[in-house]
């Protein structure tokens, strides 16, 4: 199988192999998963308790994606954006990541359309929440749920 | 070695509403990962992002690990006047960056 | 899950087939698997990631060092015209050392023999900016390796090493790039396998990497050793790969998942 001058080291049966899976360091710990205590706790830091209403909000994220490392993801409030109606902040959260926070986002009525893209991590397959906190204090929201896909080879180090 | 892409429109109308593209070079290390001997890399991320218009703040970003490696985050505002936008990022470890990019509103 | 995938690809390649290489006409780059969100990010330059590496790139092409502080541009001035097609026809000869080089050992080359200063080392942000920055100049033209007949042989031997089964699945690149890619491996499209945007961003290395990275890790997936970079196999896959390639349009930096 072997070339005669290939430069790799030749395959030593077992413990060769064990050596061939040493050399690729493989995350063996996996991190805890934010719980559903965390998630409703992190959006009560954001909301104080108030309701939060379904609408307004649309949350584009691809329903199954490529690859969890980096998933595009846009917001967008229905919003006049006038300073006696407009949208203060976008607050996105996930279910399933260590930590349930992605990203707060601060706009104004000179934002002029309230609309963030960014891309993000998601650990696992799960649901992503999007908030929108608005002027006279409402908050309002809209969910969506995402496939990650796995890679079949990689070579992930740490 | 850092760089930022920003992406403005360099004219606008009074009153358009613009969109604001913006990369930043940054690993994102999450915090939560582990070498194979079991220790934990230590978290190295953006936890800021802020822009300034003619030096009023009209966006500002918290960021958490779950934001990708290298951040992109982009968003609108009203172009009101000439002049210049300014770009913060500011981060774990004293990362600190900054760019700028202007626009002739007409 | 991974081990899963692993033992599905077992299976689906299980029945031997005489390696049966890809039309021209039906030769497409791995742009084609990809969703239209990574697609969308490779073909706004705003988007792309890999943008940031161009610009560090476009930086350190005209940042003088060495003993003899020369940059880059001193002797190749403007890459946009300098640079213009040549990473199309990497790997290519090197008269002095007899065989193939690819464009980040050029690059070295450069390095030590003109400007006298210390080679850079694989994937470091520097060599893969230089590289991506280079490449870029290349967008569009098509890939034209191997018109040097010297290079014949380590075209032939890349091949060889294409078509060979390894590791302990037993696999070859042509069981999964040739025989394949029209199928799933986990939730992957298996491609055909051009190096068409190298170097590229990946979303799972959530950074640029080079054509030998990727290589390293196929060699990885199939449970085989991978070569050091730089390897002399490893420019020969090159090398093969982009003869394989001929006549596809360079899309550094590309996207993909």
């Amino acid at each position: 199988m072997q070339h005669k001058d290939s430069t790799r080291r030749q395959f030593l049966g077992l413990a060769g192999g064990a050596a061939v899976l040493g050399a690729v360091p493989i995350v063996t710990i996996r991190p805890s998963e934010a719980t559903p205590a965390e998630l409703a706790s992190a959006i009560r830091s954001v909301t104080n308790g108030a309701q939060v209403r379904t609408g307004k909000v649309k949350l584009d994220v691809p329903p199954l994606v490529e690859n969890g490392n980096t998933v595009p993801l846009t917001v967008n409030v229905a919003s006049p954006m006038a300073p006696e109606d407009h949208v203060r902040s976008i607050h996105i959260f996930n279910e399933k990541n260590p930590q349930p926070n992605i990203g707060n986002f601060h706009l104004g009525p000179h934002s002029g359309r309230a609309q963030v893209s960014t891309r993000i991590r998601l650990a696992d397959s799960q649901k992503i929440v999007a908030i929108a906190r608005l002027s006279d204090g409402s908050f309002w929201s809209a969910t969506a749920d995402v496939v990650v896909t796995l890679a079949a080879c990689t070579d992930e180090v740490i | 070695m850092t760089s930022a892409l920003i992406n403005v429109p360099a004219k606008a109308k009074r009153g358009d509403i613009i969109e604001i593209k913006t990369l930043m070079s940054h690993i994102m290390e999450t915090g939560y990962r582990h070498t194979a001997t079991g220790e934990v890399v230590p978290r190295d991320i953006i936890t800021s992002f802020a822009c300034r218009y003619n030096g009023t703040e009209i966006f500002r970003a918290d960021l958490f690990p779950a934001i990708a490696a290298n951040p992109f985050i982009t968003f609108f505002t009203t172009a009101t006047a000439s002049g210049k936008f300014e770009f913060e990022w500011i981060g774990d470890n004293g990362f600190s960056e900054t760019a700028s990019a202007s626009i002739t509103v007409e | 899950m991974r081990l899963a995938g692993l033992i599905a690809l077992s299976a689906l390649l299980a029945v031997d087939a005489a390696g049966a290489e890809i039309p021209q006409a039906e030769r497409r780059s791995g742009y084609s698997f990809m969703a239209p969100d990574t697609r969308a990010m490779q073909d706004d330059d705003t988007t792309n990631p890999g943008m940031l590496w161009v610009l560090d790139g476009e930086k350190l092409w005209a940042r003088r060092t060495g003993v003899t502080n020369k940059a880059c541009a001193d002797c190749h001035q403007d890459a946009r015209a300098s640079m213009k097609g040549v990473a199309a026809h990497y790997p290519a000869y090197d008269k002095a050392l007899g065989r193939p080089v690819d464009l980040e050992q050029r690059i070295n080359l450069c390095r030590t023999d003109q400007q006298q200063a210390t080679p850079l080392p694989y994937e470091s942000r520097e060599l893969l900016a230089l590289t991506a920055f280079v490449a870029q100049q290349s967008r569009g033209a098509a890939i034209e390796p191997g018109s040097d007949p010297q290079l014949a042989p380590f075209v032939a031997k890349g091949r060889e090493l294409f078509m060979q089964r390894q590791g302990q699945l037993n696999l070859g690149c042509t069981n999964c790039h040739d025989e394949n890619w029209d199928k799933r491996l986990a939730g992957s499209a298996i491609t055909q396998g051009h190096p068409t945007g190298y170097p590229l961003y990946r979303l799972e290395w959530q950074s640029l990497g080079s054509l030998q990275r990727r290589l390293r890790a196929c060699m990885t997936g199939i449970r085989a050793q991978a070569y050091d970079y730089g390897a002399p196999e490893l420019v020969e896959l090159e090398l093969y790969l982009m003869s394989r390639a001929k006549g596809m349009r360079l899309e550094a930096p590309a996207i993909r998942p």
